[in-house]
C-alpha cells in the first residue's frame, strides 16, 4: 500500500472512531437526526458518481434504487423481523441486480436518454409498489424499531454509526475504482464512447460493473432509512428530490476526483438540514436548484474543479 | 367486469386525451425532436403556463383560451432568452454538454415548481369557464366538454404547425437546421438564429397548450413530474421531429391509459406512459415514423 492508501485508511478510521465517539458522549438526539441524512446523502453521492461522474452518465434514478432499498427493509422487517444487517445486505444484493437489469436494458442509450429512462423506470417500480398491498400500498407502513444492543443506547446513534460504516465503504470502492483500470476505462468511455470501444475498451461491460456497484450502494443506503423513519410510503421513498439532490451535490462537488461528491454532500446536506430547520422545505428546494443551475453553468467542474485552478493559479504565480 | 360498451366508451375517450397529449407534447417535439436541446423542463414550462392562465382566469375573468393566446408572446420571449443561456453556456462550449446540459434543465424545472409553490401554494388551481363541467351524451357515453374543446385546439394547433414547418420559409428553415447545420452555416444563414427562434415558438405553443391543461384537469407545481413521462413518451414514440407521428403516437398513449385505468384502476395509470417510454427506449429508440440515424 502506498503513502496515500495509508492515509487514507488512516483518515477513514479515525472518522469511525469520532462517529462512535460521538454516539457515546452526545445526549442530546438531534444531531445524530440530522447527521444521518447527511451521511445518507454521502453514501448516494458517492455511489451515484461511480456511475454519473467517471463514466458520465446522468441517472435520475436514484429515487428508484433508494426507495428499492427502503422497501427491501420494510418487507424483510415486516416478513420475517429481520434484523438490521441482513436488511442492508439484502437490499445491496437487490440493488446489484436491480442495477444489472436496469444497465442492461437502459445503458445502450446516450445522453439524455439514458437519464429519461431512468425516471421512466423509477415511476414504473414505484407504481409497482404503490400497488402492493403487503407493504402498505400507497396509504404507507408504520414500523416498529427493535430493541437496540450496545453499546448504543438509542436506535437512531446506532443508524447513525452504521451509516458511517457505509460511507467509509462506499467511498473506499469508489476510491478504488477510480485508481484501477475500470476507472480508466469509464473516463475513456465519457471522453469518447466509439473510440475507447474501437481501441478495445469493453464499454458496455464496464458500464455494466459501474451500475451494479452505484445501484447495489445506493440500495444499501436506502435500506436504514425505514428504521430511521419507522414510517415508508412510496411517493416519498421514491420522491425524485433524492435523484435531484444526489445530482445536485455530485456536480457541485465535482466528479473528477472521489472527494468531491462527499464536498458536495456535506455541504449541501448541512445547508439544507439548516434551511429546512429555520426557513421551510421549499426555499431548501429552491436554494438546491438554483446552486446546481449556478454550479452547472458558471462552475463545470465543481469545487474540486475551483480548488484545482487555484492551485494552478498559484503555482504558476510561484514559477 | 369486462365489457364491450367499457371498452368502447375508453378508447373514445382516450383518442380525445391522445389529442390533448399531442397538444402539449407539440413543443417538445421541436425543442427536443428537432433541436436535439435535452428539454427536461418542458413540462415544468408548461405548467408554468397553466398558473399563467389561471391567473388571468381568477383575476380578471378572462376565458382560459384567450389567457393562453394573451400570454403566447411573453412566452416565446422566454422562450428565446432560455435558448440563448442555454447555447451560451453548453452548446458553445461543446464537450460534456450532454451530462451539465440536463442537470441544468433538471434545475430550472425545479425552481419553476418551488417558485409556483411560493406563489400559489401546493393546492390544485382550476379555472371557470361556460364549456367546463358540461358533457355532451350520445346514447350511454357520456363526453366532457372540456375534452372536446381540448381535442378541437389540439387538433388546430397540430396542422397549423404541420404547416407552419412545411409551407413558411422559417419553418423550412427549421428543418434545415435540424438536418444539416453545417450546410445552413456555409450557405450563409446563421443556424443560432434559427434555432433560437424554433426554440421560441416551441415555447410560445405552450401557452395554448397550458390553457388546455388546466381546462381539462386541474393542476398542482408538481404536475410537470408525470407529463415528463406523458411527452417524452409522446415524442419519443413519434420518432424525434414528426408533428403528423406526434398525433398517431399521442392517441395511443391516450387510448392505452384510458383502458388501463378502465381495467386496473387510477392507481397504475402513472406506470402507463412511463412504461411504455421504457419499452419504446428499449426496443425501437428511433421511434414508430423516425428517421433512422
Amino acid at each position: 500500500m502506498n503513502r496515500n492508501g495509508i492515509l487514507f485508511w488512516i483518515g477513514a478510521t479515525l472518522f469511525l472512531a469520532a462517529a462512535l465517539l460521538m454516539t457515546q458522549v452526545i445526549g442530546n438526539q438531534y444531531p445524530f437526526f440530522a447527521g444521518y441524512v447527511i451521511l445518507q446523502f454521502v453514501v448516494l453521492a458517492v455511489a451515484w458518481s461511480i456511475l454519473g461522474g467517471y463514466a458520465g452518465y446522468v441517472n435520475f434514478g436514484t429515487s428508484a434504487f433508494f426507495g428499492v432499498g427502503v422497501y427491501t427493509a420494510v418487507f424483510l422487517a415486516k416478513a420475517f423481523g429481520a434484523p438490521l444487517a441482513v436488511q442492508i445486505a439484502t437490499a445491496a444484493a437487490i440493488g446489484a441486480l436491480m442495477g444489472f437489469v436496469l444497465g442492461l436494458l437502459t445503458l445502450r442509450m446516450q445522453g439524455i436518454f439514458f437519464s429519461i429512462a431512468t425516471i421512466a423506470a423509477t415511476i414504473v417500480i414505484e407504481t409497482t409498489v404503490t400497488n402492493w398491498r403487503y407493504v402498505g400500498g400507497a396509504a404507507g407502513i408504520q414500523l416498529q424499531r427493535p430493541m437496540v444492543t450496545a453499546p448504543f443506547d438509542n436506535y437512531v446513534q446506532m443508524l447513525f454509526f452504521v451509516q458511517a460504516l457505509l460511507v467509509v465503504l462506499a467511498v473506499a470502492i469508489s476510491r478504488y475504482i477510480q485508481n484501477s483500470w475500470i476507472g480508466h476505462g469509464l473516463k475513456a468511455l465519457r471522453d469518447d464512447e466509439l473510440a475507447a470501444e474501437c481501441t478495445g475498451v469493453p464499454t458496455l461491460r464496464l458500464k455494466l460493473v459501474a451500475c451494479v456497484i452505484s445501484g447495489a450502494l445506493m440500495c444499501a443506503a436506502g435500506a436504514p432509512a425505514a428504521m430511521y423513519l419507522q414510517y415508508a410510503d412510496p411517493s416519498s421513498a421514491f420522491n425524485l428530490n433524492y435523484s435531484v439532490s444526489v445530482l445536485a451535490m455530485s456536480l457541485i462537488g465535482g466528479t473528477a476526483h472521489w472527494a468531491g461528491p462527499i464536498i458536495g454532500a456535506i455541504l449541501l446536506g448541512a445547508t439544507q438540514q439548516l434551511l429546512t430547520v429555520t426557513i421551510s422545505s421549499e426555499v431548501n428546494v429552491l436554494v438546491l436548484g438554483v446552486m446546481l443551475v449556478l454550479f452547472v453553468v458558471a462552475a463545470p467542474q465543481g469545487i474540486i474543479g475551483l480548488i484545482r485552478k487555484v492551485r494552478r493559479h498559484r503555482s504558476e504565480g510561484e514559477a | 367486469m369486462f365489457s364491450f360498451d367499457l371498452l368502447l366508451d375508453a378508447v373514445a375517450i382516450g383518442v380525445l386525451l391522445g389529442c390533448f397529449y399531442a397538444a402539449v407534447s407539440l413543443g417538445l417535439s421541436l425543442s427536443f425532436g428537432l433541436l436535439d436541446v435535452p428539454h427536461v423542463a418542458h413540462p415544468a414550462f408548461l405548467v408554468m403556463a397553466s398558473y399563467g392562465v389561471y391567473f388571468l382566469n381568477e383575476n380578471y375573468g378572462i376565458d382560459p383560451l384567450l389567457a393562453g393566446l394573451l400570454i403566447t408572446p411573453l412566452l416565446f420571449v422566454f422562450g428565446l432568452v432560455a435558448y440563448r443561456i442555454y447555447y451560451e453556456t453548453f452548446e458553445k462550449r461543446g464537450s460534456d454538454a450532454g451530462v451539465r446540459g440536463i442537470a441544468f434543465f433538471f434545475g430550472v424545472a425545479f425552481i419553476i415548481e418551488v417558485l409556483l409553490i411560493l406563489q400559489f401554494g401546493v393546492d390544485q388551481r382550476s379555472v371557470t369557464a361556460s364549456y367546463i363541467g358540461k358533457a355532451w351524451r350520445i346514447g350511454d357515453m357520456r363526453i366532457p366538454f372540456r375534452l372536446l374543446v381540448a381535442f378541437a385546439v389540439a387538433a388546430a394547433l397540430t396542422i397549423l404547425l404541420t404547416l407552419y414547418l412545411s409551407r413558411t420559409f422559417m419553418g423550412r428553415a427549421i428543418r434545415a437546421v435540424a438536418q444539416d447545420q453545417e450546410a445552413l452555416r456555409l450557405m450563409g444563414a446563421n443556424p443560432i438564429r434559427i434555432k433560437q427562434w424554433a426554440f421560441g415558438i416551441a415555447t410560445a405553443v405552450l401557452g395554448i397548450a397550458g390553457a388546455l391543461l388546466i381546462i381539462v384537469a386541474p393542476v398542482e407545481p408538481t404536475l410537470d413530474r408525470s407529463y415528463i413521462g406523458r411527452t417524452f413518451c409522446v415524442v419519443v414514440m413519434a420518432g424525434l421531429g414528426s408533428m403528423a407521428g406526434t398525433l398517431v403516437a399521442a392517441i395511443i398513449l391516450g387510448v392505452a391509459e384510458t383502458i388501463v385505468l378502465t381495467l386496473f384502476g387510477a392507481s397504475w395509470a402513472p406506470a402507463v406512459s412511463f412504461g411504455m417510454l421504457l419499452a419504446v427506449l428499449a426496443v425501437r429508440p428511433q421511434g414508430l415514423f423516425g428517421r433512422r440515424s
